[in-house]
This record gives C-alpha cells, sequence and structure tokens, in this order.
C-alpha cells in the first residue's frame, strides 16, 4: 500500500517528522517497507530554459545548449532529438549525483567541447526507462525551481505492507486514524454531508439472489449523474495517482481510483447510456462470458457474483468492471455503484480466473461495511468538481449486514494475557480513538467495534489493540526458566539421531540436506511411485515424488559433484523416507554413498576404492552405536533391487527384524545416473533398532578382570564355496562358554580366505584365531588340545569342511 | 719420589687424556694403562708394601683417591661416548618426519543440523523439551485448526504442496509450515505444554531466496498464566544466545497470523557492511521471526478451554538464522550438496554446541 507523506496529511494534521511517521507506523503494525523521498535525492535537479541550439562543431548527432537556470549560463552537450531553442528542461549541473545513471556527473569534453552540466531525461532521474528525450516541462514554469516542486515529486513516497485483518488500512484514511489513535496528529476529514439529488435516477438497482447465496452482495447502492464532461483529470489528481504508481486515465476513471486508494472503498461507473434497463446483481450463469476493462473474456460460472443488466453481465462484482459499459472520453451520464461483496466469493472468484485488481484485494480483506454511502457521496462531489453534471437521488437494495455481537472486554486481561499494566482509562482512550464504542462500567465492558474492523473476533483482539497502540516496546521481558524439570529435551530417538550424524561426520562423510522429494522415475526405481505420493503441484517432473528411500537425491548429488570434477566423495543424510501417506508411513532412515577412493594414491598407505565392506561398516557402525550388539547382527543376502545382487546384504537382528542395508550400488542404477562404479551405499532405519530399556539404576557392573592368561591359537578349514564367514564363526563361536568348553572365546578372527593354488575346484580355505580366556584355572596342553579338538569337528559338521593340513 | 709428587704425575698423565678419549677402545686403552693389573696405579699401588707402615698409610690414601677419581672419569667418558654413539646410531635410522601421514577421513554436520542442535540446547536450557510430526499433513491441521479457513488470504500466502485428493475428497498436503504439530501434541497430550518442533516445512516457491523445501522451528508454550511478557522474555533470551551477542537489539512490532492474537514479528538490529551482514551492529532492522498469544479459536479447536489455558507460539526459520549466524549468503547452496560449500560451511563432528562448553567456536 502506497501513498504519499502530503495526501496522508490531509487527513492528518501533525508535526511529526517523517521519520517519526515512519517508525510510529512500523511500531503500531503497520510495517514501512520502502520510503522513497525524492526531493532528497533530486534535489539538485532544476528548471533550465534552453535559450540557443547550435550545431556541435564535431560531432553531427550532438548539439550545443545554452542553459539559463536563472543563476547562471551554462553550455551543454546533448543528443537528444528534441532538445530545441526555447523548450524547459531539468537542468543537472557538474557533481550533481544522477540516480538513474548510478554516476556523479563530471566535466567531461566531448569532441572538443566541454559541457557544463546536463539536460535529463526521465531515466536519468530515475521517473521511468524513457532515455529517447529529454524532459519538456511546461513552458510556462518558473525557471530555476526545483524540478521536484515544480514536478509534485518532491512528495515521500511510503510503502506499507498491510497485514490481510487490516482491510480499513488499504486506504490513507485508515492510516491516517491508527496515527491519530497513537497520539501522532488529529484526524481532519469528516464525512461529508449527503447531496440531495435533483432527480430521480432513471436506473434501479435489484439484488436477485436465493436465500442460499444472499451473502454475495448484501448492499447495492447506485446513483447516476448526467450532462458531465469527462476530461483529463487535474495536476493534483494526476500526480497523487502517479506518486503510488497507477496510471492516470481520465477524471471518471481516476476519481475512483483515488477514492479506492483513499477510503478503501472501491466504486464502478458505468456510462449509463450503455446500460440497457435496470442493473441488478445475482450470481452468473454457467456459459455466461464477460468482456473485462483489461480487454481480456472471462467464462463465468453459477459461483461468480456479477453486475448485470438487461442484457447480462456488466461487471465482475468487487473484481473488475465490464469492457462494453466503460466510461469513455464522449461518457455524459453515468451510473455510479457502490456495493458490498462477499469477501469469501470474491477471493474465489478472482483467484479462478486470475484476475489481481484493486478492488478484489480490499474486498476480500473485508471493507467498511458502512462505506457504501460515504464513498458514493466522495465520488458524487469529486465528479461534480471536475466534470460537472447533475446527481440523481440515490437508489439502493438490501441493507448493510448486522453488526457482529459486542465482545466481553475485561481490561486486565491487557496484564494477564498482554503483560502489560494499563489504567483502565488509558484503555478507554484507547479503543474510543481507534472507534470502538462501549461503557466503562465494572470489570467486563461490552464492545461494539467499528464499522471497518471486520477482524475483532475477540477480547485477545481488543488486548492486541491497546498493546499495539501502547507499544509492544513497554511490555517487560519475563524470562522463562527451566523451572524444575529434570526431563531430558530430547526422545531416545531424537537423541540418536543426533548421534548418528555424527558419528557419520567422524567416519568421514559430510552430511547433505536433500529434498524431500524426486522425480517419478528414480521413486520407482527405488520401490516408490506409489500414486498417494505424487504431489499434484510439483515444481517441476524432477520434485514430482515423495522420495521412497535417501539414496537417490545422495547419488543425484554425487553425480552433480562428479561433474564439477570431484572423483572421491562420501555423503550421509539422516532424514525421512515416505512409504505411504500416514504418519507411520515417514520412517527416520540414516543413509550414505561412498564413492571413488577409500584410501587415495599415498606414499606409504596402500591405494585402494570404496567396496562393499565399507559400506557394511558404516551401517554396522551406526547400529552399533545406538546399542545393538555386534554378535546379535546377522547379515543375510537379500538386499533391494538397487544394489548389486551379489555385493549388497541386509543386517538383520532376526529373520524378519531388518536394521539396514548396505553394498554397492547396482551398475544400471549407477547408469542412469550417469554415474560409474565403484559407489557404495548403505540405509540404516533408526526406527528399527531398539529402544533400549530405562533402567532403575544406571550403575554398572564392576570389569572382568580375569588374570588366568588367555591362549590364541590359528584354525584353517577347507570348507565349500558357498559357506559363509558367517556360518562359520558361528558354529565356533557356540563353543564359548562354562558348559561347553570352559573356556571364554573372547576373540574369533578372520585372518584369511584363500581360493586357489592347493584349494580344490569349488572349495575355498578360511583361517581364523581364536583366543580363548579360562574361568577358573589356567589352561593346560591338553585343555587347549580338548578346545581345539571340539572346535575342528563343530566346525566339520556345520559346514562340511576339513581342517586344513 | 713422594707419594703425592707420583700421585700428581699419573694423574696430569691420564686424566686430561680419560676426559677427551675419542671412543671407547682408546678409553679401555687407557683404563688399562693406568689402573689394569698392570697399569701405572696398580705399579705404584704394588710398591706401597716397601714403605714404612706410616708413610704406606698416607701413599695408599692418596693413591686410593687418584684411582677413585680416575675410575669416575673413565665411566663418565664412558656414558658420553655411549650415548654419543646411540646417538649416532639412530641417526643412521631417521626418516623423514615432514611427510603427510597416511590419509584420513573427515566429515562434516551441514549447518542447518548444527543450527538446530544450537538451538535446541538454548530451548532445552529454558526447560523445553522436542517435539515432531509428519511431513504429510491434513488441511485441517495445516490450516483450519490453526484459524487458516478455506478462503482465507493468509491460505494464500503459504503456496502449498497438495497431494492428489482421494477418493473421499480428502486432500493430504506437505506441511507449509510446523505448526500443525501444535495442533497434534495440543490434542494428544493435556495442557501444560513447552515444546520446539523443528522440521522440513514446504512451499511451492523456488528462485533466489525461496526453496521449496526448508526447515522450520516452532515454539509452544501453554500454562493457565503465561503471558506476552514470557513471550518477550523467552525469545529476546533465545535471540541473544544464538547470535551470542548480549545486547543484541530486538523489537517485537504488532503484525498479523490467524493462528496467534495478539500477533509480533521480532526485528533484530544489523547493519550491512561491504555486502555482509553484521549482526548487532547499526542501524539497520531486520526480520527474524513471527510469534503470539495463541488464538483462543486455535486452543477451542485443540478441545482446551481458552479461559483456562493460554500461552504464546513462534516460528523461525532455521536456514534463514544459520545464514545470518555464519554468513551463508545463497540459501540454494543448502541443498545444493556441493562438496566445497559442504567442507566450507559444514562443522566437525566434535563441535556439539551445549550450553555448558559454548554453543560456538
Amino acid at each position: 500500500m502506497k501513498f504519499t507523506l502530503g495526501w496522508l496529511k490531509e487527513h492528518l494534521k501533525t508535526e511529526a517528522s517523517l521519520d517519526e511517521i515512519v517508525e510510529t507506523l512500523t511500531m503500531v503494525g503497520l510495517e514501512v517497507e520502502e520510503v522513497v523521498d525524492r526531493a532528497k535525492d533530486l534535489k539538485p535537479f532544476v528548471v533550465g530554459h534552453v535559450t540557443s541550439v547550435t550545431a556541435h562543431p564535431n560531432a553531427d548527432r550532438l548539439q550545443l545548449c545554452t542553459v539559463d537556470t536563472g543563476s547562471g549560463q551554462f553550455e551543454v552537450v546533448c543528443g537528444a532529438p528534441n532538445a530545441r531553442s526555447g523548450i524547459k528542461g531539468v537542468f543537472a549541473p557538474i557533481g550533481t549525483y544522477i540516480p538513474g545513471g548510478g554516476f556523479t556527473l563530471e566535466e567531461r569534453t566531448i569532441r572538443g567541447v566541454t559541457g557544463q552540466g546536463m539536460l535529463c531525461s526521465e531515466r536519468e532521474l530515475g521517473l521511468s526507462e524513457n532515455n529517447d528525450s529529454i524532459i519538456e516541462l511546461d513552458t510556462e514554469t518558473k525557471v530555476g525551481e526545483p524540478f521536484t516542486s515544480v514536478s509534485g515529486l518532491e512528495d515521500p513516497v511510503i510503502d506499507v505492507a498491510i497485514t490481510p485483518n487490516r482491510g480499513d488500512c488499504l486506504g490513507v484514511f485508515g492510516i491516517a486514524r491508527d496515527l491519530a489513535a497513537c497520539g501522532l496528529g488529529c484526524l481532519t476529514t469528516s464525512d461529508l454531508v449527503p447531496l440531495p439529488g435533483s432527480f430521480k435516477s432513471p436506473i434501479n438497482v435489484e439484488l436477485r439472489f436465493d436465500k442460499n447465496s444472499t451473502e454475495a452482495c448484501p448492499l447495492f447502492v447506485g446513483r447516476m449523474i448526467r450532462g458531465l464532461v469527462n476530461r483529463t483529470s487535474p495536476p493534483w489528481l494526476q500526480q497523487r495517482l502517479v506518486a503510488v504508481g497507477l496510471r492516470p486515465i481520465s477524471a471518471l476513471v481516476d476519481i475512483t481510483n483515488l477514492i479506492t486508494i483513499d477510503r478503501a472503498r472501491p466504486l464502478h461507473v458505468f456510462d449509463a447510456d450503455k446500460l440497457k434497463g435496470n442493473v441488478h446483481a445475482r450470481l452468473a450463469k454457467s456459459g455466461e462470458s464477460i468482456e473485462a476493462l483489461n480487454e481480456q473474456t472471462y467464462q463465468l460460472d453459477s459461483q461468480m457474483n456479477v453486475i448485470c443488466d438487461d442484457l447480462g453481465p456488466v461487471a465482475l462484482g468487487g473484481i473488475i468492471g465490464g469492457a462494453a459499459t466503460a466510461c469513455t472520453n464522449e461518457t455524459v451520464n453515468v451510473f455510479l455503484e457502490a456495493a458490498l461483496f462477499d469477501p469469501m466469493r470474491t477471493a474465489r472468484t478472482g483467484r479462478k480466473l486470475n484476475i489481481e485488481s484493486d478492488a478484489r484485494y480490499r474486498f476480500e480483506r473485508g471493507v467498511d461495511w458502512a462505506g457504501a454511502m460515504p464513498g458514493v457521496e466522495f465520488a458524487t462531489k469529486l465528479i461534480l468538481d471536475l466534470c460537472g453534471g447533475q446527481a440523481s437521488d440515490v437508489v439502493s437494495a438490501g441493507d448493510a449486514p448486522v453488526v457482529a455481537g459486542k465482545i466481553n472486554f475485561r481490561p486486565a486481561r491487557i496484564q494477564t494475557l498482554g503483560g502489560l499494566e494499563v489504567a483502565p482509562d488509558d484503555c478507554a482512550e484507547i479503543l474510543g480513538n481507534l472507534g470502538f464504542s462501549f461503557t466503562c462500567e465494572g470489570d467486563t465492558w461490552a464492545v461494539a467495534s467499528p464499522s471497518w474492523r471486520n477482524d475483532i473476533d475477540g477480547e485477545a483482539d481488543l488486548v492486541e489493540e491497546v498493546l499495539r497502540i501502547k507499544g509492544y516496546d513497554s511490555i517487560p521481558p519475563v524470562s522463562v526458566s527451566r523451572a524444575g524439570s529434570i526431563k531430558p529435551a530430547l526422545s531416545q530417538l531424537q537423541r540418536r539421531v543426533r548421534q548418528t550424524r555424527r558419528l557419520l561426520a567422524t567416519r568421514g562423510l559430510d552430511e547433505c540436506v536433500t529434498w524431500s522429494f524426486l522425480s517419478a522415475d528414480k521413486a520407482k526405481m527405488f520401490g516408490g511411485g506409489r500414486d498417494e505420493l505424487k504431489l499434484d503441484n510439483p515444481i517441476t517432473e524432477e520434485h514430482s515424488d515423495m522420495r521412497p528411500s535417501l539414496l537417490p537425491n545422495l547419488l543425484t548429488a554425487s553425480a552433480r559433484n562428479a561433474a564439477r570434477g570431484v572423483s572421491d566423495l562420501g555423503f550421509c543424510e539422516v532424514g525421512p523416507q515416505f512409504k505411504d501417506d500416514t504418519p507411520k508411513g515417514q520412517q527416520c532412515v540414516a543413509s550414505g554413498v561412498r564413492m571413488g577412493h577409500f584410501v587415495p594414491r599415498d606414499w606409504i598407505a596402500t591405494e585402494r576404492m570404496v567396496d562393499a565392506f565399507d559400506a557394511k561398516a558404516d551401517a554396522l557402525a551406526v547400529a552399533v552405536a545406538l546399542g545393538v550388539p555386534r554378535t546379535r547382527i546377522s547379515v543375510t543376502k537379500d538386499a533391494p533391487s538397487w544394489y548389486h545382487p551379489g555385493r549388497s546384504g541386509i543386517l538383520r537382528l532376526g529373520p524378519k527384524h531388518a536394521l539396514g542395508c548396505f553394498g554397492e550400488l547396482h551398475p544400471s542404477i549407477l547408469s542412469s545416473f550417469d554415474l560409474a562404479a565403484p559407489i557404495v551405499g548403505f540405509e540404516v532405519f533408526l526406527e528399527n533398532i531398539p529402544l533400549s530399556k530405562v533402567k532403575a539404576s544406571k550403575a554398572r557392573p564392576a570389569p572382568d578382570n580375569s588374570v588366568l592368561p588367555a591362549v590364541t591359537r590359528d584354525f584353517a578349514f577347507l570348507v565349500p564355496d558357498e559357506v559363509t564367514v558367517e556360518v562359520l564363526l558361528r558354529a565356533v563361536q557356540s563353543l564359548s562358554g562354562k558348559d561347553t568348553t570352559k573356556a571364554l572365546f573372547t576373540g574369533t578372527a578372520l585372518f584369511d580366505i584363500y581360493v586357489g593354488d592347493e584349494v580344490p575346484e569349488r572349495m575355498k580355505s578360511m583361517a581364523f584365531s581364536v583366543t580363548m580366556q579360562p574361568f577358573n584355572t589356567t589352561l593346560t596342553e591338553d585343555d587347549i588340545q580338548r578346545i581345539s579338538q571340539a572346535i575342528i569337528s563343530k566346525v566339520m559338521k556345520s559346514t562340511g569342511g576339513e581342517l586344513r593340513g | 719420589m713422594e707419594a703425592k709428587q707420583q700421585s700428581d704425575q699419573v694423574q696430569a698423565e691420564f686424566l686430561d687424556a680419560i676426559e677427551t678419549a675419542l671412543d671407547l677402545t682408546a678409553l679401555e686403552t687407557l683404563r688399562v694403562s693406568v689402573l689394569g693389573r698392570k697399569g701405572r696405579l696398580s705399579e705404584l699401588m704394588r710398591g706401597l708394601g716397601a714403605l714404612e707402615p706410616d708413610q704406606r698409610r698416607a701413599a695408599g690414601l692418596v693413591f686410593n683417591l687418584l684411582k677413585t677419581e680416575l675410575a669416575q672419569a673413565i665411566e663418565t667418558r664412558r656414558a658420553t661416548l655411549e650415548s654419543e654413539g646411540l646417538l649416532a646410531e639412530l641417526s643412521k635410522q631417521g626418516i623423514d618426519v615432514t611427510a603427510p601421514v597416511r590419509p584420513e577421513q573427515s566429515g562434516t554436520i551441514h549447518p542447518v543440523n548444527q543450527v538446530l542442535d544450537e538451538v535446541t540446547e538454548i530451548f532445552a536450557d529454558m526447560g523445553f523439551s522436542v517435539a515432531e510430526g509428519p511431513d504429510i499433513e491434513t488441511e485441517f491441521n495445516n490450516f483450519t485448526a490453526l484459524n487458516i479457513p478455506p478462503e482465507h488470504p493468509a491460505r494464500q500466502m503459504h503456496d502449498t504442496f497438495y497431494f492428489r485428493e482421494r477418493s473421499d475428497g480428502d486432500r493430504l498436503l506437505l506441511r507449509t509450515h510446523t505448526s500443525p504439530v501444535q495442533i497434534r501434541t495440543m490434542t494428544a497430550e493435556p495442557p501444560p505444554h513447552r515444546i520446539v518442533i523443528p522440521g522440513r516445512t514446504y512451499r511451492h516457491d523456488y528462485d533466489i531466496t525461496h526453496t521449496p523445501m526448508f526447515h522450520q522451528l516452532e515454539g509452544l508454550v501453554i500454562d493457565r498464566d503465561i503471558h506476552m511478557g514470557h513471550l518477550k522474555g523467552c525469545l529476546t533470551d533465545f535471540v541473544r544466545s544464538f547470535f551470542e551477542v548480549e545486547d543484541l537489539p530486538l523489537r517485537f512490532r504488532p503484525s498479523y497470523f490467524p493462528f496467534t492474537e495478539p500477533s509480533a514479528e521480532v526485528d533484530i538490529g544489523c547493519s550491512i557492511k561491504d555486502g555482509a551482514r553484521l549482526i548487532g551492529v547499526g542501524e539497520e532492522w531486520m526480520e527474524i521471526l513471527g510469534c503470539g498469544m495463541v488464538n483462543p479459536r486455535v486452543l477451542h479447536n485443540c478441545g482446551l478451554d481458552p479461559s483456562e489455558w493460554q500461552g504464546f507460539a513462534f516460528g523461525v526459520g532455521i536456514d534463514r538464522i544459520a545464514m545470518l549466524k555464519y554468513g551463508i549468503r545463497d540459501l540454494r547452496g543448502f541443498f545444493d550438496c556441493d562438496l566445497r560449500w559442504l567442507k566450507n560451511y559444514g562443522f566437525a563432528a566434535l563441535d556439539l554446541p551445549t550450553i555448558g562448553q559454548g554453543l560456538s567456536r
């Protein structure tokens, strides 16, 4: 919402400076976004009279102008085609900052002639894009005057962001009313005395709604004005509109625009001679259409509010007028319309037809329901003043809606809800200044809102009214303290998410945050693509489906980096993936990818590329760090289809309890991301990791500092190819314990897998060491022999293998 | 010759030689020639038997003193030579210690999550706990319950991602703010409430300053006597703690949100120098969060009696405050996963923000 300081001061008598006004507006809830003070920017520019023009001696397209500014004669080199003797233009002396060009004017010699200043175009002053010609002022303009004062641009323009609840401040008068309530001045505008009609309106108005849609337009007021002359508006009106960014059109149109901005009261003026019969408001019939003032034709439906004459729609109620009945310079009789339109219906229609207008903007936020008549009177006065003619009586249909009920307001709530002590008298004065009516009796006042404040809903709104006028600054802050609670802020799962991120970062992965959505193709590749997870209005096709896995977006990110020349990287993300559209279908997953080298070429370390075991290590590290005992985790080979079928696995805590997946990514998946192996990835489902039980005591058992020496023995077996390490080592580990071997196997470590010479076909050699820790007595050579024999027979039995000689 | 003279002569002959012996072999030769069985001093001592008892005692004393002195000198010299020898030997085993160590990997924490951890610490210290909710929400939780009816202009302020309409006419959406978790919390558990709600939020907007996904932190305090003074105190403490500027200027301005009444926006003092924003210095104000007292209609929608319960709520953009605090200029970088960006703006895993050790380095 833009307005000028001068415009504001038409309604508000104030001594306050621009800065004070701007500060007060912001602190009262009308946030000032920008102040353009052209008087400051354009101060050095003055009116200059071009007294003579001669050709430039050395350039065909340039001329030498002599400019008289009253205080001196200046030689100016000028290339504008309209520079000629006798005109008056805008002169900038040397040293002037040219706002539209972003430079300071310096003395410069152009082809042998030194200019002493410049005649400016509109673009150079930052007024428009026009740079083809210099500004020509009226020849009567006084030489030497500041340009801003002769052009009406000296008035600072204030741009205020009006929140959607404050439709009343979409008019300059409403803004003045808020400032007056703050004590920044007093309101000087009073309502006009209604002008009696000098004849009966030949056009009548009517509301034609059924009882289910009366709210669409509860009140319709009109008046005919005849015998007028529509002409260009006077300079004051044009300047006012231009200052706030509107284009002057003709007096009739400019008057309605002025009242829209001044009083937040949209009006419409029909050319009465183009209307057939009476005017009525109703809902449109489907199939109807209207050509609007913006030269677009709109198809209407039965939910849209239209103003019609006998032939059909002539305006879209509250949004835009029709082209067929628009006023032109030839118009002599007009029908002035002011109505109340339903905010919701106006919003729906405007959105459906995609029409933005100043009228729609105000109606959908709610206009002063008592503003139609004063609007008509104000428009009548301006039309009669500027265009002449005679006004008819006022015709109307319907009524302004009944006032909402009174609000029970306890002034004490300003303290108990607002935190500020305000004396009841003070409170009464503020509400009174804002237009509320009430009687100050007892602890609860019955408060009625003014007709322009349809946003006031209850007691809390009244508390806000008083607080914002007193200033939120005056509310004393009260710190909030922990006050005795010893509950942690985070749940166990939340803590795990936080720990997982830091664990993965210590393992060398850089944490990413990637979109929650991806393309349908990629969703399908990773088990997604369900209809219920498709967005109806995605930003692009690349963001159409909710992600079924974190991997695809991490792969996309890897590919982007690879395209920038990165060959080795490790990314992780902890975030949501979506199985279905229910809250439970959203799962919290820790995922990561590694690409290229795990160990780069190095003078001391052995270079190697990432492999599935790096991803397994990442996944295991997460599970173990979050409390899953390493020995309870088993691995199956049935990882999802996006992994390499032979080089991937699922970490499980039981046959049906998957903790996560890991492995090399499937080569065909990689190629669809324009990536090449080796790339490995993992996914850990954090919610699948059992929560640790809350224990009554945090105390831990003492460590087992057994002093008996442990013994380590190596074994090597030839086993069939399909025997997994896990099967072999579990068989060995099952012998650990008091009841079996009378020794604890504290370490069972695989140290070699060998296939090749000396190993038969379809067999492999697996070598491992076992560290045996005795319980009660030192292990004798016999004990060790006994345990070794037990291991050998167990392995042979469970794997079909044999001890390698 | 007197024993003293003889002793002095031997001392003069050997002591200096011992102390300057070049190596262990030379030292050993010297030892043998003076202290060995046939050494000079040994011979002198053997000659003592021929003396009178008095003289013998006196001379013995002198020779023994010399013997001790020489033996000590030899030991001292031996230790010196031995350590010099070891040194020379070890020097031969030297490596180039300026060479690099074996490659190690170090990852980083994304600034969004680092800042979330920082913010969580601050609110945990004020007795808040962390609540979360789903990204896919109902229109009721995201709008209607928050006092944003279908045609309200405020709904147009959110450009919402919708899912396809279901057969029952219901339409799910991606939450446009974290506020629906307020509704979930208030309908699921009895008051009082003191929670913060971090999470992903979504709006249909993609340009230099907007991404279709971003992060928000919502706060909700519901109790019997919470008023706007508490709102101001809580948020002032939060903002100053977060930016780690003790006297950071703050101002609360009236504003409008359908779910709060009264409503406010909070600005912090800042300035812009060479394109960079300095927090807490200068004349400019910059909006940082929105807040207000929970609208009685929202309480009512959640089954709470507004005459008994009241409180405040606020919302702050995590990406935005991360950008402000750490001088990150382009929002889109947050989601681009450019390794250079991550290494530059990411945080070390060990830099866990806590109240005790401070939020940032």
